[in-house]
Parts: C-alpha cells; sequence; structure tokens
C-alpha cells in the first residue's frame, strides 16, 4: 500500500513537471512569433515611415514666354537641381491652364527634387557640395521643409521618385477586388452550399469535392496561367485590365471561399435543419431562413480572408500583364491598371534610393488595407453572431 | 432539389388549396364513436426500411388511431425512432436510405411520388428528442410557418394564432410579456412545449413525438406530459419514449417494438398489465432494454 501511494506520488512530480515544460515551450513558440512580427513590423515602419514625409522647398518662380518652351527656365539655375524634375515639366501645362500666370513672378512651395529629400533625412544623397550649401542656406531661413508627403496618396507611379505614389494602385486594388468579390462569392457561396444541403453523395460529387479541395492548394501562379489562357487568349478580355485580374484572382479565391462555406454550413446542428423541415418549409427556403443566417458570420470570415489574400496575391497577375509600369489612375474595369502589391514589387526593384522608402510605405499601406479587411470580418462575424 | 422547388412554388401559389380540410376538432370527441375503420389516421402496411445494406425495419404493419396518443416502446436501436420518421418522411433526408411499403394517411400512401413532402409535413408536424427553436424570437418560432405557408396574414391574424398556438401548448403564461426574446432564452421544458406549439401552429392533423421530454427535469417533464394529453383531443400523437411510466400516463395505444418489428401492440393498459407475448413482458419487467 505505502509503495503504490509513494510510486503514484513519484509519477506525480513527474507529470507535473511534464506539464510546466509543455507550457513553457508553447509560450516560447508564441514569443518567437510575436518577436519575428515585431521585427517585421518595425522594419518595414523604420524604413516606410519616412516616405510619409516630403521635402518642399520655396523658390522664386518667373512664368515667362521662354518656360512654354524651356520649362527650366522658370527657377534660378542654382535651383534647378534641387526643385523636382516631376514639377517642372508640369509648369507648361499648367501656365497653358491658367493663362493669368504668364509674365508674373513668385514665391512658392514646390516639391524638391529626390536628392535634396534624402539629404534633409540624412541620407546618402547625390548633391555637390555647392548644393550643400545652398540648402543649408535655405534651411536655415527656413525656405525647405519636410511636409506631409499627400503626394504619395495622390500620385500613381512614376519615374521620377519624388512624384510616384501609390494611389493608382490603390484604386487598381480595389477596382480588381470588387471583380473578385463579386464574381468568387456568390459562385462560391451557392457551389458550397449546393454541395453542402442539396448534391447526393455520390462518385461525382466526391470527385468535385477532391478536386476544389485540390484546387485550393494549386500555386497562384497557374491561375495566373488559366487567367491568360481563358480571359486574354480566348475571350480576348483587355491584358493587365482590372476585369482580367479580377477574374483571375477569382478563380483562385473560389476554392476557399466553397470550403470554409462548407465547414460554416457543416456547423450548423441539424437539428435546426430539422426543425425547418419539421414545419413543412422547402429545403430552399430551410436554407435561405435559416441555415444561411446562423452560418453568414463563418462565411463572411472566410469570404474576406480569401479576398485578403487575393488583395496580396502578385504571382497570378504577373502572368497576365498587371506588373508594369502603369503611372495613370484607371477609371474602368478594362483600362490597363496595376495593384497594391504589384506596385510594391515595381518599386523594390527600382535603382534610385528614395524607392527603398516608398517600397516600405507602399506594404505599410497594404497592410493597412488588409488590417481594414480583417477588422471588418472580426466585426461582421460579432454583429452577425448576435442577431436574432 | 428541384422537387424542393417545385414543393415551394405550390405552396406559394396555391396556399389553402392544397390543404385538405382538416379531419380534427374539439368535437370528434362528444360525437358518437364512429366505426372503427374511420377512426384510423394512419395504417402502415409492410413497411420496410433499409440503411445502405442494414435493414431496420422488417415489414412493420400498424394503425394509429385518430385522436390518441401512440407510445412507441422498445429497447435501443429497435427500430422506433427510424419507424416514427417515416410517419412524415424525415427519413428522406438521410442518404442511402431505402423504404418499402405504405403509409396510408386517410387513404394516402405518403410514399407516393405524388406527394408533396414539404405539404405533408405541414400535416403530419414533428417534435423532436432535444428542443430545437430557431434561433428567433419566441413570436417568430411560432409565426414562421403559418406566414410562410400563407396561413395568416402579417399583424392581427399572426398575432392572434401566436396567442392562441401559445395557450395550447400552455406557455401563453409564461412568455406572453417577451414574446420578441429570444426562443433559446427560454428554459428547457419551455423551449420544448415552445416547440410543440410551433408544430401545432400550422394545425397538423398529426403530431409526432421523439422522445419529446427526455433531455428534461422531472418537473418539465411533468408538464410536458400533462400537454400531450390534452393535445391529444385536437391532434393525433405518436410518440417514441424510453420511459415506460410515460407510455402508460400519456398513450392510449402503445406499440412494443423489438428488432424493427412490432412485438406486440394494443391498448396501454392491456399490454401493460397483460402482455400476450413473452418478450413484452420481459422487457416491461426490465430482463433487457
Amino acid at each position: 500500500m505505502e509503495n503504490r501511494e509513494q510510486a503514484v506520488k513519484r509519477r506525480l512530480t513527474r507529470r507535473h513537471r511534464a506539464s510546466r515544460w509543455f507550457r513553457r515551450i508553447s509560450g516560447l513558440a508564441l514569443l518567437l512569433a510575436v518577436a519575428f512580427l515585431m521585427f517585421f513590423f518595425y522594419d518595414i515602419i523604420s524604413t516606410g515611415w519616412s516616405a510619409f514625409r516630403q521635402a518642399e522647398i520655396q523658390v522664386p518662380v518667373s512664368y515667362t514666354e521662354e518656360v512654354m518652351e524651356i520649362p527650366a527656365m522658370a527657377v534660378p539655375e542654382a535651383y534647378e537641381e534641387l526643385v523636382s524634375r516631376g514639377w517642372i515639366r508640369l509648369l507648361p501645362r499648367q501656365m497653358r491652364e491658367n493663362p493669368d500666370l504668364l509674365g508674373t513672378e513668385r514665391r512658392e512651395w514646390v516639391v524638391a527634387s529626390a536628392p535634396v529629400d534624402q539629404y534633409l533625412k540624412g541620407r546618402y544623397a547625390t548633391l555637390d557640395d555647392e548644393q550643400r550649401a545652398l540648402v543649408d542656406q535655405l534651411q536655415a531661413s527656413d525656405q525647405v521643409r519636410l511636409g506631409f508627403n499627400t503626394g504619395f496618396f495622390t500620385h500613381g507611379d512614376s519615374k521620377i521618385p519624388e512624384i510616384s505614389g501609390i494611389w493608382a494602385a490603390l484604386v487598381g486594388s480595389i477596382l480588381v477586388i470588387t471583380v473578385t468579390f463579386l464574381i468568387s462569392f456568390p459562385i462560391g457561396v451557392m457551389t458550397a452550399i449546393y454541395l453542402h444541403e442539396f448534391a447526393d453523395d455520390n462518385w461525382f460529387t466526391q470527385a468535385i469535392e477532391v478536386n476544389i479541395n485540390n484546387l485550393a492548394a494549386v500555386p497562384s501562379i497557374i491561375f495566373g496561367l488559366l487567367g491568360l489562357a481563358i480571359f486574354i487568349n480566348f475571350f480576348g478580355l483587355p491584358r493587365s485590365s482590372a476585369l482580367v485580374g479580377g477574374l483571375t484572382l477569382a478563380l483562385m479565391t473560389l476554392p476557399i471561399i466553397i470550403i470554409s462555406t462548407r465547414a460554416a454550413l457543416a456547423a450548423v446542428p441539424d437539428s435546426i435543419r430539422e426543425a425547418a423541415l419539421g414545419v413543412g418549409t422547402s429545403k430552399w427556403r430551410m436554407v435561405r431562413d435559416h441555415v444561411l443566417p446562423l452560418s453568414l458570420p463563418g462565411i463572411l470570415t472566410g469570404t474576406i480572408i480569401g479576398i485578403a489574400q487575393a488583395m496580396g496575391e502578385t504571382a497570378p497577375l504577373l502572368i497576365v500583364g498587371m506588373i508594369a509600369y502603369i503611372p495613370d489612375a484607371p477609371s474602368s474595369f478594362t483600362e490597363a491598371t496595376t495593384v497594391l502589391p504589384a506596385q510594391i514589387f515595381t518599386w523594390a526593384g527600382m535603382p534610385e534610393r528614395a524607392y527603398t522608402s516608398r517600397t516600405a510605405a507602399g506594404i505599410i499601406v497594404l497592410l493597412a488595407v488588409l488590417l481594414t479587411l480583417n477588422a471588418t470580418a472580426v466585426y461582421l462575424r460579432r454583429r452577425f453572431e448576435r442577431r436574432w | 432539389m428541384s422537387d424542393g422547388m417545385q414543393a415551394e412554388k405550390q405552396i406559394e401559389s396555391h396556399p389553402r388549396e392544397n390543404r385538405t380540410p382538416l379531419a380534427h376538432g374539439p368535437d370528434t370527441h362528444a360525437t358518437p364513436q364512429p366505426k372503427e375503420d374511420e377512426r384510423l389516421k394512419l395504417q402502415v402496411e409492410k413497411l420496410s426500411l433499409w440503411y445502405g445494406q442494414s435493414q431496420a425495419l422488417h415489414g412493420v404493419d400498424l394503425d394509429i388511431h385518430a385522436n390518441e396518443v401512440t407510445a412507441l416502446i422498445g429497447p435501443s436501436g429497435c427500430g422506433k425512432s427510424t419507424f416514427l420518421r417515416c410517419l412524415n418522411r424525415m427519413n428522406d433526408l438521410i442518404k442511402e436510405v431505402r423504404v418499402e411499403g405504405k403509409v396510408m394517411l386517410e387513404g394516402q400512401d405518403l410514399y407516393d411520388p405524388k406527394v408533396d413532402v414539404v405539404q405533408l409535413r405541414t400535416r403530419v408536424g414533428m417534435v423532436f428528442q432535444k428542443p430545437n427553436p430557431f434561433p428567433k424570437s419566441i413570436y417568430d418560432n411560432i409565426a414562421y410557418a403559418p406566414l410562410l405557408h400563407g396561413m395568416v396574414r402579417k399583424g392581427e391574424e399572426c398575432d392572434e394564432l401566436v396567442e392562441s398556438s401559445l395557450k395550447r401548448a400552455g406557455l401563453w403564461k409564461e412568455v406572453a410579456d417577451r414574446l420578441h426574446s429570444p426562443g433559446t432564452s427560454l428554459s428547457g421544458g419551455q423551449q420544448q412545449r415552445l416547440c410543440i406549439a410551433r408544430a401545432i401552429a400550422v394545425n397538423p392533423d398529426v403530431v409526432l413525438m421523439d422522445e419529446p421530454a427526455s433531455a428534461l427535469d422531472p418537473v418539465s417533464t411533468a408538464t410536458v406530459e400533462e400537454l400531450i394529453h390534452d393535445l391529444r383531443k385536437q391532434y393525433t400523437i405518436v410518440i417514441v419514449t424510453h420511459n415506460l411510466q410515460q407510455a402508460a400516463r400519456v398513450a392510449g395505444y402503445t406499440a412494443f417494438f423489438y428488432l424493427g418489428r412490432i412485438i406486440e401492440y394494443g391498448d396501454t393498459s392491456t399490454l401493460f398489465t397483460n402482455p400476450r407475448e413473452k418478450r413484452t413482458e420481459d422487457y416491461l419487467t426490465g430482463r433487457y432494454g
């Protein structure tokens, strides 16, 4: 008797120790994951933060007849390298649109060139000593400043780093995702409803199911090839357009939505289905009035996760021509479009230093959009779960 | 799928024409007893059922009397729930189920391909083992089906039906002041009575009950039993129960199922006090089951 008690006690100590270890190891795993995430955020934000501020410079601008021919004549020669070429280039157009400017001379705050921007931010800058001295002098007299970079949010891409922005890509992403959602959500949900609530369980539906599960695991670039073959080559839809991009991503998102919708439908207890059928509802009304409202939170969560994934997808869009230099925001679904991850990819490959921080800033914008989407998912889930 | 769709269309376009006149009412008991045949609500003939390869029911014959409570008893897995679910074709939902034989509801075979399952289930209602109110308000739980079938219009007519259904289920007093709180906020016994009220709101001929009190505490069980006893005046009730005392208390007729067959069937008092079959006696005295 004594012996057995001792043995139990000894084992108990060991078991407690084992559970403590398990707890510690799993805690460590969490810590590691959080550490990676923190490092990622720190790196991105510290690199990208400076892109939200942009150097501006106050220069005397003279709107003369010559400027129409040689725009650079508008500013004194010493300033020529300090102001953005993008701004200089637009001067003739500005004068044409606003004829009153002709013959006037005024001091204006204009976007500074990338080297000035880099110099003010304390990074390596391709300015010679003379230019540095001038910038220092202007800074002393408050004629140079770092202001909020509104241009980053209102411009499209540009080969001139200081006037390149995320706007075109943001609009493109929204258009592409709209197409993706409009196609994949109704089709995906209806497919899942059919498979789960109506279809017989036979070899055919099983084959379909296996295929859907497989599709969810297919590398996304394959969907790009599929999109190219079907939408561009066969249907002849315009290359690089939001329509083609959205359709291609819809192909990729469909299996995710189908699978998550099926899981949400399976989570609705059969007792609810029986209750509905027991009072003489048809199957369709049972689904519409009882099963769908209950599974809606799950369906929405799955859909938003699928959409968020599509939003961050780059590879399939590469194939349908959306990873390209596209400076203007699209105004329709058939115009050439770029998207956020594509823009990030493009900037990451640019040689100028100013693009480094813009790449990171683009990532911050993308993350913010994804975070908003996921927060919406959580909100919708809470809201519909409480609904009676 | 197409069946369901068509059924829905029919129900919605001719909500009333499709319904046969209801044969029940409190008067039935007062009038002189009609002939035995006419008082049969359901006649089951040679009903066999297979789940895939295994046979669950072996040629069951049973006559169910109108305005009576018929109890189905027997050990677990004897097929009594399966049998019950044949009476409103709830088994159709289970894949790989095959049914042979006839179930006649007032002379019409339920398994006739022409029968509309959706309409059938408004005539043969069901109450399940676990209370399963819709996750909606108490009011909507009752009003859902009658509104869907177009039996009542929204508004006063519907309010009246909800009230009368809840009264018939003996739940009105308890919930009158909170009709719009969720049905799931009620206690288990109240939920089950809500489910009964929901089932009788569409005015069915028959109400099937699958161990309606097995998930309830003794006090709620007593309330539900009283309710079943009262409802017999207006509806034909078939109840599956594990509780022999319950069968004895509420049922006029009792059928004893064993291994997918009916061993003995008769009025409850005879079956309980003087069983013909040895196996019935063994079960009733607790030798197996």
